[in-house]
């Protein structure tokens, strides 16, 4: 219906963009009572987001005519975003920002580093600042995921932890459980996205690349290698991760720092 | 310092940190010698398990210190402390796995291996024989807190901390707990500080009493002088 109203590419995409955001408004309003604090997010979070990936699109097109290693400022600048974004929800943990950005930069960093030897990855403007976007990303998201539910987790076994503390247990020991329970849950929806791969979803990047004329299995082939880049990334970043907290959960005398709110 | 104490504090105290600056804890001095008791009374928001933390280093003392066997502890590494100075506290605690895995925690922790006997005889000692292969999840209220006591004493502590251990407890149970620890505190000759609501529980088990209100002492001295005020 759309595109009978709109007839150049850019004024479609931006009335496409108008109407899924209504969509996705609608649809918070409808659930507003689960999570008032969502609703007033969402409007901000949808303006926030179409600018910036207008702008990245822009960026985009400018680099693709300039040199090859922009393309690693542009990485490293999504890299301290992430970081600046998982601390947000992170807030009881002390430095969560260097925190994230260690474990984002190690986790996605080295990952992408090992594809791109191999050639897996393509030293191209155009490959590597998508895949690698797509790989910080999610890597962002199972940190924000690992963060919260570790803290959720302490702040609700604080007793647990301060009895193996108090039978002389190193904070390690002590922490060990939850640490363990966090990163599982953290990397849950990594391993059922590959899981459910072609039978519930068929991804973007797939979808994307049959649009654009390559041979559908070489498309489907490079989905999985994309979405297990993802998993290897976001595992990477959360054990560098969970090796970092507990000296931020502890004082030096082994104390616990971190309580429920 | 006090020389043949086994644990003692000198104007121990804890402050919140800046910018609230409140004092949880003032000038708080008590001496024991081995095997003794002390009781700790006193109102809810007195500061007796703020007390007991510093004791062990749970939280740091912002002023004062606190000397086990002459040594002060803020020379001893917390891991030492607190298995020398071992705790019990309102409620269980226990971790997931077997209430024998549960015992053998504290050991472990310093690659000491307790046998399966050991630990048949410390729960038999506590009136929970055959229990070693239970689930720890499993158990009352009341064994629970059996279990925590025997876990803590696995650990060979010299002097034992107990914050209000049958507080979570029904009649039943705590009147067992109760009597348990007394029994096992006698036994062991442990030395002991033991923070109660009941002033009959202070009276029955401390030989000095420690009187707290609103985080400073209000006194403290012979169990028969204090708890006779």
């Amino acid at each position: 219906m759309l595109n009978h109203l709109f007839h150049s590419q850019l004024a479609l995409g931006i009335a496409e963009c108008v109407v899924t955001a209504l969509l996705a408004l609608t649809v918070m309003l409808l659930a507003r009572k689960r999570a008032p604090g969502l609703l007033k997010e969402l409007p901000i979070a949808e303006i926030r987001g179409v600018a910036q990936i207008v702008a990245v699109g822009a960026i985009l097109a400018f680099m693709l005519r300039g040199p090859q290693w922009t393309s690693l400022l542009v990485l490293t600048g999504m890299m301290l975003a992430a970081a600046s974004i998982v601390r947000k929800r992170a807030k009881q943990i002390p430095r969560a920002f260097l925190l994230a950005l260690i474990s984002i930069c190690v986790g996605a960093g080295v990952v992408l580093a090992i594809m791109i030897v191999f050639g897996v990855i393509p030293l191209q403007i155009t490959m590597l600042v998508p895949v690698g976007s797509m790989v910080i990303a999610n890597t962002m998201n199972t940190q924000s995921l690992f963060l919260d539910r570790l803290r959720g987790e302490v702040t609700s076994h604080v007793g647990e932890i301060e009895s193996a503390l108090t039978l002389g247990a190193s904070p390690d020991t002590a922490l060990l459980p939850y640490l363990n329970a966090a990163f599982r849950a953290c990397l849950i929806p990594s391993i059922d996205n590959i899981r459910s791969l072609g039978i519930v979803w068929i991804p973007g990047i797939m979808a994307g690349m049959v649009l654009s004329g390559a041979s559908p299995l070489f498309a489907a082939l490079y989905q999985f290698v994309v979405l297990t880049t993802i998993l290897s990334a976001s595992a990477l970043a959360c054990l560098v991760s969970s090796h970092l907290v507990t000296r931020r959960m502890f004082t030096a005398e082994e104390q616990l720092v971190l309580r429920a709110a | 310092m006090p020389s043949n104490s086994q644990l003692a504090c000198q104007n121990l105290g804890r402050a919140l940190p800046p910018p609230e600056s409140r004092p949880l804890l003032a000038n708080v001095n008590f001496e024991l010698g081995r095997g003794d008791v002390l009781g700790i009374v006193g109102p809810s928001g007195a500061g007796k398990s703020t007390l007991l933390r510093l004791l062990n280093r749970l939280d740091e003392p912002t002023a004062g210190t606190v000397w086990l066997d002459g040594v002060d502890t803020l020379t001893l590494p917390p891991r030492e402390l607190r298995r020398r100075i071992g705790m019990v506290m309102q409620r269980a605690y226990l971790f997931p796995g077997t209430v024998g895995e549960n015992i053998a925690f504290g050991p472990k922790q310093q690659d000491r291996i307790i046998s399966i006997g050991e630990i048949d005889s410390l729960l038999t000692r506590v009136g929970l024989t055959g229990y070693a292969s239970r689930d720890a999840f499993t158990l009352s209220g009341g064994e629970a807190q059996r279990v925590a006591i025997t876990r803590a004493l696995a650990n060979d502590p010299e002097v034992l901390l107990l914050d209000e251990p049958t507080s979570a407890l029904d009649e039943a149970a705590r009147r067992g707990v109760e009597a348990l620890l007394e029994s096992l505190i006698r036994e062991r000759h442990l030395t002991c500080v033991w923070v109660t609501h009941s002033i009959e529980q202070a009276r029955a088990m401390a030989d000095k009493v420690l009187a707290l209100k609103a985080g400073r002492v209000d006194a403290y001295g012979p169990a028969a002088e204090v708890l006779r005020a």
